[in-house]
C-alpha cells in the first residue's frame, strides 16, 4: 500500500477549497439552507425577467469573489450540467409555433424562452451548490444535515459512500489490473459480459465489507444511532448573515415576478 | 466483578453455523488477567467462530463465556462489547468514520462519554499507539501499519478488559510488523491474539493455544509449543524457514 499523502485528492476533499474567509467560517446547515432557499428563489423567477437572472449571477459572482473561489475553479467544474442543458438546447428547435428566424433557423420562441430559463437557473443552481462544495468539507456537510434533523439513516448512508468510494475504488482498480495481467482487454461488445462479471464480484466483495464493518460497529458498542460528535453551536448570527442571500434572492424573485405581470 | 475473575473464560462452548457447519465443539478456555495468550490453528480450525463469540457477535450454541465474571448474553452486550475489544483484521473494516479522531471517539461515545473526556479518551488511545499526530486525517491517507494502528486505539480508547487481535501482523511490512510488536508489548492489557505468525506469537505471546476442528487441542507455553514436532505436524502449523525457537535465548 502506498503511503503518500495525497492531500486534497479524494473524493470528498477533492471539492473543498481550504482557504479562510468569512463564508468558510459560516457552519455548513446554514449555507446548505441559505443555497436550497437561493434556488428555490430563482427557479420562481419568471424566465423572462431577465435583469433578475443578471442580478443572481452577480451576487454569485460577489459571492465567490468574497469566499476567494477563481472562476479557473469554478468554470469547469460547471460540465456536470452539460448533459442536463442538452435538453434545453433542444426546445427551441422542437417547440411549438410561433416561430422566429435565429440565423437562418427557424426556432419557437416559446421554446426558446423555456430553453433559456432551464439553462440559466439550472446554471446558477450548479455554480451555488459548487460554491458550497468549495466551502464547506463534506465532513462538515454531512454534520450540517444531521443538526438540520436530516434522518440519520440517510446522513449514515451518505458518510459511509464517503468513507469507502475509495476503498471500492481501489478495488475496482485492482480488478482491473488482475484483468489485463491475464490479457484481458475491453474491445467492444464481446468483453461486456467479463466486465458484468467483474462488476458482480465488486457488488458481493463490497456487500461482504459491508456485513464486516456492521460486525466492527457492533464490537464497538453500535446500537443503530451515530454518536454526535460535534460540539458546535451555531449562533443566531451564523444564520442571519447566512440567510442574507437568500433574502435578498427572495427580493429580486417577488420584484421579477411583481414586473411580468 | 470481583477481583479474582480471569479476564476471560470460555466453558464448554459448541457452536453450529444455521447452515449446519458446525465450527466449535466444546471449547475450554481461561485467560488471567494481564496475560498475553496466541491463539494459533490452521485455517478453518474455528478461530474466527471462537472470537465472535467473545463479545456475543455470534451466540445461540451451548456452554458459557464470562468477562472478567460477566456472562456475555443479551442483557450485557453493552458492558460486554466494552470490556472486550475486537481488532479486525481489515483496518479499513474497522475504521469506517471521516476522520482518525472521529473513529476513535466511535466507542467511547457509544458507552457515553463525551464533551472533554472524550476528547482526552481520544487522545490518550491515540498516543498510545504513536498515531496522536494523524488524529484529523482520513483513514485512507494513512499507510496500512498505521490503519492497523488506529484500528488497535479504536478499541483502546474503550478501556477494554481484554484485547482480542486477529491476525494483527497480515499484511505488515517488516518494520511496521515490529513497531506494532513494540506497541503492544507496551500495553499493560489483558491480550487473545489470533495468528498464523509463529514467531510473533513467540516474540508477543509466553502462553499459546492451539484450536483444531473446534476444540483446544494444546495448552501451554508457547515455546514449548513450537518445538514439539510432533504436535505442530498433527495442527498443520508450520514454522517459517530457517526460524529455531529452540535457539532464542528463553
Amino acid at each position: 500500500m502506498p503511503t503518500t499523502h495525497h492531500h486534497g485528492h479524494d473524493v470528498g476533499e477533492r471539492l473543498y477549497v481550504h482557504v479562510h474567509t468569512p463564508v468558510h467560517a459560516l457552519p455548513a446547515e446554514v449555507k446548505t439552507v441559505a443555497m436550497v432557499a437561493f434556488v428555490f428563489a430563482v427557479i420562481a423567477t419568471p424566465n423572462n425577467q431577465f435583469w433578475a437572472f443578471g442580478a443572481y449571477a452577480a451576487i454569485l459572482v460577489a459571492l465567490a469573489a468574497i469566499s476567494r473561489i477563481p472562476a479557473r475553479t469554478i468554470v469547469p467544474r460547471m460540465l456536470v450540467e452539460v448533459p442536463f442543458v442538452l435538453f434545453a438546447i433542444l426546445m427551441p428547435v422542437l417547440g411549438p409555433a410561433p416561430k422566429v428566424e435565429v440565423l437562418g433557423l427557424s426556432l419557437s420562441s416559446a421554446g426558446l424562452l423555456a430553453g433559456w430559463g432551464i439553462l440559466i437557473k439550472g446554471t446558477l443552481g450548479v455554480v451555488c451548490s459548487i460554491l458550497l462544495a468549495a466551502t464547506t468539507p463534506a465532513r462538515d456537510l454531512l454534520l450540517g444535515l444531521e443538526r438540520l434533523r436530516v434522518p440519520q439513516l440517510i446522513v449514515q448512508i451518505a458518510g459511509f459512500m464517503l468513507r469507502y468510494v475509495h476503498v471500492v475504488g481501489d478495488e475496482m482498480h485492482r480488478m482491473s489490473l488482475a484483468r489485463q495481467a491475464r490479457g484481458f482487454q475491453a474491445t467492444g461488445v464481446r468483453s461486456w459480459p467479463v466486465l458484468a462479471q467483474s462488476g458482480g464480484t465488486l457488488f458481493i466483495r463490497s456487500y461482504e465489507r459491508g456485513e464486516r464493518v456492521h460486525l466492527a460497529m457492533l464490537s464497538r458498542g453500535y446500537t443503530g444511532r451515530m454518536p454526535e460528535l460535534s460540539s458546535h453551536v451555531t449562533t443566531g448570527r451564523d444564520w442571519a448573515t447566512g440567510l442574507m442571500l437568500p433574502a435578498v434572492a427572495a427580493a429580486i424573485a417577488i420584484c421579477a415576478w411583481l414586473a411580468s405581470r | 466483578m470481583a477481583p479474582n475473575d480471569p479476564s476471560l473464560d470460555v466453558s464448554g462452548l459448541a457452536f453450529a453455523y444455521p447452515d449446519g457447519h458446525q465450527a466449535l465443539f466444546g471449547v475450554d478456555l481461561v485467560i488471567q488477567r494481564g496475560e498475553r495468550v496466541a491463539l494459533l490453528g490452521a485455517n478453518g480450525a474455528g478461530k474466527t467462530t471462537l472470537v465472535m463469540h467473545l463479545n456475543g457477535l455470534l451466540s445461540g450454541g451451548v456452554g458459557t463465556v464470562h468477562v472478567a465474571g460477566l456472562l456475555v448474553g443479551k442483557p450485557n452486550l453493552r458492558e460486554i462489547r466494552r470490556r472486550v475489544g475486537v481488532v479486525f483484521q481489515d483496518p479499513d473494516d474497522q475504521l469506517f468514520m471521516p476522520t482518525v479522531r472521529d473513529d476513535v471517539a466511535f466507542g467511547p461515545a457509544n458507552i457515553g462519554l463525551e464533551g472533554d473526556a472524550l476528547t482526552a479518551r481520544v487522545e490518550s488511545a491515540l498516543a498510545m499507539v504513536g498515531m496522536l499526530e494523524f488524529a484529523d486525517r482520513p483513514p485512507h491517507h494513512l499507510s496500512f501499519g498505521q490503519r492497523r494502528r488506529v484500528a488497535v486505539a479504536t478499541v483502546l480508547a474503550m478501556e477494554p478488559e481484554i484485547l482480542v487481535l486477529d491476525e494483527p501482523s497480515s499484511n505488515l511490512d517488516p518494520a511496521s510488523r515490529r513497531e506494532l510488536a513494540d506497541i503492544l508489548r507496551s500495553l499493560d492489557i489483558t491480550m487473545l491474539m489470533v495468528t498464523h505468525d509463529l514467531p510473533y506469537a513467540l516474540e508477543l505471546c509466553p502462553r499459546a493455544v492451539i484450536l483444531s476442528d473446534g476444540v483446544v487441542v494444546a495448552d501451554g507455553s508457547t515455546r514449548e509449543i513450537l518445538t514439539d514436532d510432533a504436535l505442530m505436524r498433527a495442527n498443520r502449523l508450520e514454522l517459517p524457514y530457517g526460524f529455531d525457537p529452540a535457539s532464542l535465548p528463553a
